[in-house]
């Protein structure tokens, strides 16, 4: 094991003690060691949020955790389990977000936003009854069972039996026994989809209902009103990114988000379309088709980070950001998480993800990085926003700034990509061993520089990095363009193709309090520069071509000549030459 | 009746929020007049009179300014104002203090029990301000909340023992009902699209309740004779309390006092 891969673990060990109980964090450390062991993970899923520790584990051993959890399952299932069996469950793994009294405020719960549910409101964001009311036993069931996407709620489903959810569903009413003193709430009908492609319906009915307010016009989460929003507590409340619809908190299937339209999500600021249905000013059917729409905006399938970002070889490098080139260009999505190694430690990073695109032609390489930041840094709407953030997740290694900063990228490469052994802390290097690193902030500008350890930026002269950036809709999309070599071999590194040269990312949204250190990774990646093909692949084809028609001229002609001479009768006593 | 006063009130306030007309933008509670409400009391109807606590909030001290709504991304409710809007948190007008919530707190015989009025309250989202911005509502009374603006509002309400709700609305001539079933002093309503967007409505389970008007001015009638806790409520400004005895038939006045806030 490096270094590098050492400090991870460790970090990860230190993420877990923090975030988890005892018990939950041994778990994790088993998880971080074992996942440390593993450089290359060909295919992982961190932003599938099983929890902040899971966030940043490989799935292999995530899948290797689920079958010890199995096993401590086997041990632990009994069947009809009751309110006070649910209690100890409930201390055991729910009291340290949720807090001993329910109130959503054990000790994990300042760093978190969106906060963990405060149960003894009875406020219940993910719902199949109507706005306003209890939720159904199975609505809590299923919550449980799923976890949230997108927040620190986990699936338990892999970790209790169907008896244990069963009797924490009845413990947490317990939290709030006004509520639920009554009768069960009832689930709306939900009936089928209608047929056909409501996609086109779907996005008028989308504009009618002036879903954009808070959504924004491509869905980015970046309305008008998207800066003023906060839960009923108070605190900042985002509106989802209908682009990225694998953080829907109650699922990203076209009939859960019928659902989402129809009863709300109580608690936020999304309201509940069933008045306007009631009204007669939208059908039923356009409410599915809104769903259907709103299920569009996001790609087909849910996007899984890959180890190696390919750089395809282009006769030219397309500078500006909204080329149509880069249309064509794969796009590999690269996952953030919270930086919550070095202190100050950030829990609640605005941007989560990456799409990155690679080009060479030869001489220079192009990168189009676009991520969703519904603010464009700094911007005085968005004061009030970072008002509300300081005040919302206080103590948590010292005060926001007041300030806001400007949106930032940072992509680190390592020194020496062709030493695997060296390969620097991901938390943009250390001393020992500093990364080499294009700083982009939002003025914008970029600076090509050396960082021993995040933020500790050195830059250096004659930078060749150049970018040009947009924000448009909710998203920035910043082009990087450095020629392949460089002078300066030792701070460098030479980007050669036919290698994966390491590279890793970090983001920070300035309107919300981030900065140099508060912000969003991601772990080592990798860029491979397909190699270009060689003069002599294209020469020596039409050379080959050019020979063998030639030799197979000759040999005809010469054949023909022999046939002038004397002739050639064949089995049926006819001649070539007769017949020609 | 009750809301014959209501609109009365608020065209009174539109007149004095920015001085155009039709254009009303502060949207007090008018004084609701307690005996209506009381009158189409049920089976359970508890006691009932002709004693009336009646009185004048003031207002001491420099009225501070009410906070200017930037309402450029809303043509449709910008243009329902002549003068620059502004978000009527204090309706100060010769030293008296309107949108005052006042009710009785206790006092009244244990076990009386008030069956609601069928006639709803009803609340307008107009110019993208509601009318009346403070209220009052008896518990299972029905609040039929209009949108008269051509622009999305969600009406939400986020109260502490009551069960919330948080409806669309995205078309001009929406109407919701809604009510509340336990008493709640106040229940704050607001427009997530709009956050400038504030109302208040006290619910309580009996009809001994009013809204100060622009002039300060609040009656609450049909009293039974008793002494009661009658308190006064401002968004900004907190509560005060008065102690306050009425005889059969008699008619008491009590006013309040509320000082600007402290700079």
């Amino acid at each position: 094991m490096n270094q590098a891969t050492r400090s991870t673990a460790n970090s990860l060990r230190e993420h877990a003690s923090i975030v988890l109980n005892n018990e939950t964090a041994g778990n994790c450390q088993e998880s971080a060691g074992s996942s440390s062991k593993r450089n290359d993970p060909a295919v992982s899923r961190p932003f599938q949020a099983v929890s902040f520790c899971n966030q940043l584990m490989p799935a292999s051993s995530r899948s290797r955790r689920s079958l010890a959890m199995a096993a401590i399952l086997v041990s632990l299932a009994t069947p009809t389990l009751e309110a006070q069996d649910g209690k100890a469950v409930y201390t055991k793994w729910c009291s340290g977000c949720h807090g001993d009294t329910g109130a959503g405020d054990g000790v994990g719960a300042k760093t978190m936003l969106p906060h963990p549910r405060d149960f003894t409101k009875a406020v219940y964001k993910i719902r199949t009854t109507a706005s306003g009311e209890i939720p159904t036993d199975d609505d809590l069931r299923h919550v449980i069972e799923v976890g949230m996407p997108g927040t620190g709620m986990p699936e338990w489903k892999s970790r209790l039996s169907a008896g244990e959810i069963g009797a924490v569903v009845q413990y947490i009413k317990t939290f709030s026994p006004n509520s639920f003193k009554g009768a069960a709430a009832k689930a709306i009908a939900i009936g089928k989809a209608p047929g056909g492609d409501g996609v086109t319906e779907g996005k008028a009915v989308f504009q009618k209902l002036e879903c954009y307010k808070c959504h924004g016009v491509a869905g980015r989460a970046d309305g008008k009103s998207a800066p003023t929003l906060k839960d009923d507590y108070g605190n900042p409340i985002r509106p989802a990114d209908l682009t990225e619809n694998w953080k829907f908190r109650g699922g990203n299937a076209v009939s859960d988000i019928y659902t989402r339209l129809r009863t709300g999500l109580d608690g936020t600021p999304m309201p509940s379309f069933q008045d306007a249905v009631d009204n007669k000013l939208i059908t039923d059917e356009q409410l599915w088709r809104v769903a259907q729409y709103v299920h569009s905006l996001s790609p087909e399938k849910t996007p899984e980070a890959r180890e190696v970002v390919r750089a395809a070889l282009a006769q030219a490098l397309p500078k500006a950001p909204e080329d149509a080139a880069w249309g064509n260009v794969e796009r590999f999505w690269i996952p953030l998480v919270g930086q919550i190694i070095d202190k100050p430690r950030w829990f609640a990073p605005t941007v989560d993800g990456l799409w990155v695109q690679a080009l060479h032609d030869g001489r220079s390489l192009a990168l189009r990085v676009s991520w969703d930041d519904p603010s464009k840094s700094p911007d005085p709407i968005w004061d009030e926003w970072l008002g509300r953030m300081s005040k919302t997740l206080t103590d948590v290694d010292g005060p926001l700034a007041t300030q806001q900063g400007p949106d930032r990228l940072v992509v680190q490469w390592a020194q020496n990509p062709s030493d695997e052994s060296k390969r620097p802390y991901f938390l943009g290097g250390d001393s020992r061993s500093p990364v080499y690193a294009w700083r982009w902030s939002s003025e914008p500008k970029v600076e090509e520089g050396t960082e021993a350890g995040l933020g500790k930026f050195t830059a250096l002269p004659n930078a060749q990095v150049t970018q040009n950036a947009r924000y448009a809709d909710g998203q920035w999309q910043v082009v990087f363009t450095r020629p392949l070599t460089s002078s300066d071999t030792t701070k460098i590194p030479r980007l050669t193709s036919g290698h994966a040269i390491p590279f890793a990312f970090y983001a920070a949204d300035g309107s919300s309090g981030e900065d140099e250190v508060r912000g969003a990774v991601s772990t080592w990646y990798a860029v491979y520069l397909d190699v270009p093909t060689p003069t002599r692949v294209f020469v020596a084809p039409i050379a080959m071509v050019a020979l063998s028609a030639g030799l197979g001229m000759l040999l005809v002609t010469r054949a023909q000549r022999r046939d002038d001479g004397r002739g050639e009768t064949t089995e049926d006593g006819s001649s070539h030459r007769e017949e020609r | 009746m009750r809301r014959m006063m209501l609109g009365a009130a608020a065209v009174a306030f539109g007149v004095w929020g920015c001085g155009g007309k039709g254009s009303d933008n502060a949207g007090a509670g008018g004084t609701s007049s307690a005996g209506a409400v009381a009158q189409s009391g049920g089976g359970g109807a508890g006691p009932t009179g002709s004693a009336s606590v009646s009185g004048v909030i003031h207002f001491t001290g420099a009225a501070p300014s009410n906070p200017k709504i930037d309402m450029s991304q809303e043509a449709a409710c910008k243009g329902k104002y002549t003068t620059p809007p502004v978000e009527p948190q204090f309706v100060v007008n010769d030293g008296k203090l309107g949108n005052v919530f006042v009710y009785v707190k206790s006092g009244l015989p244990n076990g009386a029990t008030y069956t609601a009025p069928a006639t709803p309250v009803e609340i307008d989202q107009t110019g993208c301000l509601y009318h009346p911005r403070v209220f009052g509502v008896m518990t299972n009374q029905d609040i039929v909340i209009k949108n008269n603006d051509a622009v999305l509002h969600n009406i939400k309400a986020v109260p502490a023992t009551n069960r919330g709700f948080n409806i669309s609305q995205p078309s001009a001539g929406m109407t919701s009902t809604r009510k509340f079933t336990s008493p709640e002093v106040m229940v704050p309503l607001e427009c997530n699209v709009h956050g400038w967007m504030h109302a208040w409505v006290g619910v309580l389970p009996h009809p001994f309740y009013a809204t100060a008007d622009s002039t300060g001015s609040f009656s609450i009638k049909n009293l039974p004779p008793g002494t009661y806790t009658i308190e006064a409520w401002h968004e900004k400004l907190g509560t005060q309390q008065a102690t306050v005895t009425v005889g059969a038939g008699e008619a008491k006045t009590q006013d309040f006092t509320f000082s600007g806030p402290k700079a």
